[in-house]
This record gives C-alpha cells, sequence and structure tokens, in this order.
C-alpha cells in the first residue's frame, strides 16, 4: 500500500507538490498524471525517500518514510525517472550489485536474477555493459532492477517512456501480471497507458491534486461521452433531420472527412434514436460508432481549466 | 553482506573498468619515484631510510587523493544514479563509508605497489623496517583523511572541477598550517593558545613524526578522528541536499 498524507515539497518559494494526499491499495495500478513539469516525480522522489519532503509525509505498505526510511525502502520496487543504472557494469554485474544492496540470501539471489532477467528478455545481453544496451533495453534493464526483491509495491517513474510500441506493450502486459497482488503506482503523461494499465487515475498539476476517479469516470466527464459519430455520404440532409430529435444537443460535422458527431442532451441515450431515424431515412452508413469520451479532452480541461471547443 | 560492502565493491570495479585505475597508479607510481630520488636526495643522503619517500606524500596526495575523491557524488548526481543508490535502503552513512573505503582501499593499493623502493633501500643497506613499516601506516592514515576530505567535499557540488579545487584547497591548508612561516605571519594576531590549537591541526607535524619512525597513537588518533568528523561533515551536507 502506498499512503500519501499532505505530502509537500518546495524548492525555495516554488512549491513543486503542494499537500498532496492519495491511496493506492494491494491490486491497484494506480496512474499518476499529469503534464510535464506537474510535480510526479518530485512526488515519486519523496515517497522512494530519496528527497526529503518539506511537509507532510507518506507511509508504504504502513512504513512512515521518515520514521522508519529503511523498512519503507525494502517494501518498495522503485524505478527512477529514465532508469538510470551504472553503465561500466554489465547488466550481471548490475543486478548483482542490487542483490547485495536489499542483502537477499545468496541463493535467493541468484534465483531472483534469472528469474527477472527471464521475465524481462534479457537473457542475450546478461554479460554487456550497460552503456552499450539500446534505450529500451537499458529501461528493462532498470525494471529487472526494480522488480528484483520481489517487492509488495512498486513505483515506476514513466516505465514506457521511449520504448517502441512492441516494448510498450511487453512492459504493459509485465506490469499487468503483476498487478494482481501487489500495489503499483506509475506515473506517466501518455493516456492511452491510462486506458492500458491504470484502474485507478490521480491527475495533478501544478503539484496539486487535481481528480482522483477511474479511467471510466473520468472519460464520463468528456463532452464526447455517449455521443454517436458516423460517416454517411450525403450527410446534408440528415444533419437538419438529426437536429429535429429532441434527444439532440448538438451535431458537429468534422470538415475533413464529413464525419458527423451527434452529441446527446445530458443522461440520455441516443444511439438508438439516431439508428432508429437513420434507417427510417433510408441512409447508407458506412459504420456508425458510440464514443466512450475522450481522455485527452477531459486531461486538457482538467489540467488547463478550459473546455474544449471545437 | 552488508550494503557498505557492496557499495565499496561497486566503486572499487568502476575504478578498475575504466582507465582511471591504471592511470592513477601509473602517474602515482612514477611521482614517487621521481620524487623521491630527484627532490628527496635519495643516494645522496647517504642513509638507508624511506624519510625522503615519506616526506613527499603529503604533496603527493595533494594532487591525486582529489582526483579521485573528486568523482565520488558528482558522477552520480550527473548520471541520476544517486537517486538509484538512495531508494535502496542503505544509510547516507553507509552510502558514504562504503565510496570512503574503496578510496582509501585503491590508494593503499596505491601504497603498496611502492614496494621496489622498500626492497631498494633494503638491497642497498639495512634499513629498520620497523621504521618504515610505521611510515607506510602513517602515510596510509594521512591519505585516509585526504579521501575523508574529498569525500564530503564531493557531496558539496554537482561539478567536480570545483570539488578537485575544494579538495586540494582544504588539503593545501591542512598541510601548510603547521609551517612556522605560517605561524610567524599570526604571531602577534592571535593569542599565543590559539596559534598552539592551530599548529596542533597540521597534517605535517603529526605525519612528520610517524615519518621519523615514531609512532604515536596520538598521531594516529588526529588522523582518525579526522577521517570520521570529515565524513560526518559530508553525511550531514548528503541529509542537507536532501531537503533544499
Amino acid at each position: 500500500m502506498i499512503e500519501t498524507d499532505q505530502l509537500t515539497r518546495c524548492y525555495g518559494h516554488l512549491t513543486a507538490v503542494d499537500a498532496l494526499s492519495i491511496r493506492a491499495e494491494p491490486g491497484q495500478v494506480l496512474g499518476l498524471l499529469g503534464p510535464n513539469g506537474a510535480g510526479k516525480s518530485t512526488a515519486m522522489r519523496m515517497i522512494a525517500g530519496f528527497l526529503a519532503p518539506t511537509s507532510g509525509t507518506a507511509r508504504v505498505c504502513g512504513y512512515d518514510i521518515r520514521r522508519e526510511p529503511l523498512k519503507a525502502k525494502r517494501a518498495l520496487g522503485y524505478l527512477p525517472e529514465g532508469a538510470p543504472s551504472y553503465g561500466e557494469l554489465t547488466v550481471r554485474e548490475f543486478l548483482q550489485f542490487i542483490v547485495r544492496m536489499r542483502q537477499l540470501k545468496p541463493e535467493v539471489g541468484y534465483r531472483r536474477v534469472d528469474e527477472v532477467v527471464h521475465l524481462l528478455q534479457l537473457d542475450d545481453v546478461l554479460e554487456q555493459c550497460i552503456d552499450t544496451l539500446s534505450k529500451g533495453l537499458r529501461r528493462r534493464v532498470g525494471l529487472a532492477q526494480a522488480i528484483l526483491h520481489d517487492p509488495p509495491v512498486l513505483m515506476l517513474d514513466e516505465p514506457t517512456d521511449g520504448l517502441d510500441p512492441n516494448q510498450k506493450h511487453a512492459v504493459r502486459q509485465l506490469i499487468d501480471t503483476m498487478a494482481r497482488e501487489r500495489t503499483i503506482l506509475i506515473s506517466t503523461h501518455l493516456l492511452e497507458e491510462v486506458h492500458a494499465l491504470c484502474n485507478r487515475v490521480v491527475i495533478i498539476a501544478q503539484g496539486t491534486l487535481l481528480a482522483d476517479a477511474t479511467p471510466a469516470e473520468l472519460e464520463a466527464r468528456s463532452r464526447y461521452h455517449g455521443a454517436v459519430s458516423f460517416s454517411a455520404p450525403g450527410s446534408g440532409v440528415s444533419q437538419e433531420m438529426l437536429g429535429r430529435l429532441p434527444q439532440v444537443a448538438a451535431i458537429e460535422v468534422d470538415p475533413l472527412d464529413g464525419r458527423i458527431t451527434v452529441f446527446p442532451k445530458p443522461g440520455i441515450r441516443i444511439l438508438e434514436p439516431v439508428q432508429t431515424l437513420l434507417r427510417e431515412q433510408g441512409l447508407e452508413v458506412s459504420e456508425i460508432q458510440l464514443e466512450r469520451g475522450r481522455l485527452d479532452e477531459v486531461f486538457r480541461q482538467i489540467t488547463t481549466g478550459t473546455a474544449d471547443v471545437a | 553482506m552488508s550494503p557498505i560492502n557492496a557499495v565499496m565493491r561497486r566503486e572499487l570495479r568502476s575504478y578498475f573498468v575504466t582507465p582511471v585505475a591504471y592511470v592513477f597508479l601509473v602517474i602515482f607510481l612514477v611521482l614517487a619515484g621521481i620524487l623521491t630520488f630527484y627532490a628527496g636526495d635519495f643516494y645522496a643522503r647517504g642513509q638507508a631510510d624511506l624519510q625522503p619517500f615519506f616526506v613527499m606524500h603529503p604533496w603527493l596526495y595533494l594532487i591525486l587523493v582529489p582526483a579521485i575523491t573528486m568523482r565520488m557524488w558528482a558522477e552520480e548526481a550527473k548520471g541520476g544514479t544517486l537517486e538509484l543508490l538512495l531508494t535502496l535502503p542503505v544509510t547516507l552513512w553507509q552510502a558514504l563509508l562504503g565510496k570512503f573505503l574503496a578510496a582509501w582501499l585503491f590508494i593503499g593499493l596505491a601504497l603498496g605497489l611502492t614496494f621496489p623502493i622498500w626492497i631498494t633501500v633494503n638491497y642497498l643497506g639495512s634499513p629498520d623496517n620497523g621504521v618504515i613499516l610505521a611510515g607506510y601506516l602513517g602515510s596510509w592514515f594521512m591519505a585516509g583523511t585526504f579521501v575523508a576530505i574529498g569525500a564530503c567535499l564531493s557531496a558539496l557540488t554537482r561539478s567536480q572541477v570545483i570539488a578537485f579545487i575544494l579538495t586540494a584547497l582544504v588539503c593545501v591548508l591542512l598541510i601548510l598550517v603547521g609551517q612556522p612561516q605560517v605561524l610567524e605571519f599570526f604571531q602577534g594576531t592571535l593569542p599565543r593558545r590559539l596559534i598552539n590549537a592551530v599548529a596542533h591541526l597540521s597534517m605535517l607535524r603529526h605525519f612528520g613524526s610517524i615519518a621519523r619512525g615514531v609512532l604515536d597513537l596520538r598521531d594516529l588518533l588526529y588522523f582518525l578522528l579526522s577521517i570520521v568528523g570529515w565524513l560526518a561533515a559530508g553525511v550531514l551536507l548528503l541529509d542537507l541536499k536532501r531537503t533544499r
């Protein structure tokens, strides 16, 4: 479990993290979302014990980071931003260093190194210097380091940053399989990641908590939530017709591809009425889609305070 | 195995996978030889001892130890590995001590590799090997003080150049502070007792008697306390950096 309690960090006059209180339970993947410079990394650095909080505190598995820092650090696996590692060491030497630092018993250490190397597909580069590895491989070495001691709590700062789509997929799958009995906190500015991974999202900007919800709840805040969009040739006629439906709040036509989006009045389902109307008018629709809501729009709305006006 | 040991081993490993260690060892040995035979008049003195060898050590360390210690924290801060290291379950004490021990052992190795000079002097005459052993021990402890100063001041800054200059500056002050010229300069302006106290801080005074073969516990204690003091200051600095 990770819990922060009014966690605050100031750099001189600048407040990087402002009284942040969040909570992640076992089995949860909590996404810490925010624009660059929002204070995500600063918050994580405090939880990991690298930076001291200006005020407030955090607990990892119940251990207060101020009073029992070593116990908190033992319970935590942490991937710092940019996945730093000692480049002059080979992958094996580096992982062995972590084994010693974490004081794992030698037999446990050897077994775990084998396991994580296999899990992250590092077998082929085990004897290579980390400096000679590609960015994606280095990121995986960083992940291997974080999960080496099989921690109950994982904290990953931008775990898929700089990976190609296949590697991203692999890392997400890994996080997904580890999520079951662990508490995982990841920071990201990739909205697709939230969809793919998180079952809870905390949005922060300028160090302040702005939203704490499930991805579905966030999507429901979108203007697009429940809207129906379709492409139809000769749309001029149907647009007028659609406007007459009592459930419809607004209609937008994409100037590029002519795709029509119909927005419902709040809390009303409009897929059926629209479909019925189209059928009655005998209009050919190549494809029709019910929108779940757009996270990027909600994200912009929350972090900049402005709604998306098309 | 304790984290101190793990940090020390990794640090030593880093010395030897990069050319740093080899360049250092070669320069150390060459300089030690040149200084002893040319500047120290090893032959002309006609005495079978290693005093001209040991007398040069403070000056040798003055240049070479800061070169070893300047990267101790600065490099980790730049590469981001500092965050990795300090979020592993180690205390600042353990991390600093591990790094200090690595550098100190490394200098010990360099010192040990000067053994040909010991063989030479034994070949040429019959020196008091107890005195020589005391000299080596004293020299190693003095090196430890230099390393501790470097370990502390390297934590102060992210710049390796600044770390080097600061360390060399503090070391040269500690070497020179007991010299008669320096003490005379303060005569009259400072009270006698203070001048006496300052004179006792001098490395040369403590090392000088050890190099002559007088292994006084108080001199070793001086070096040990200096090491502990500078390391403690280093831990304080590192802790301060976490909060700032």
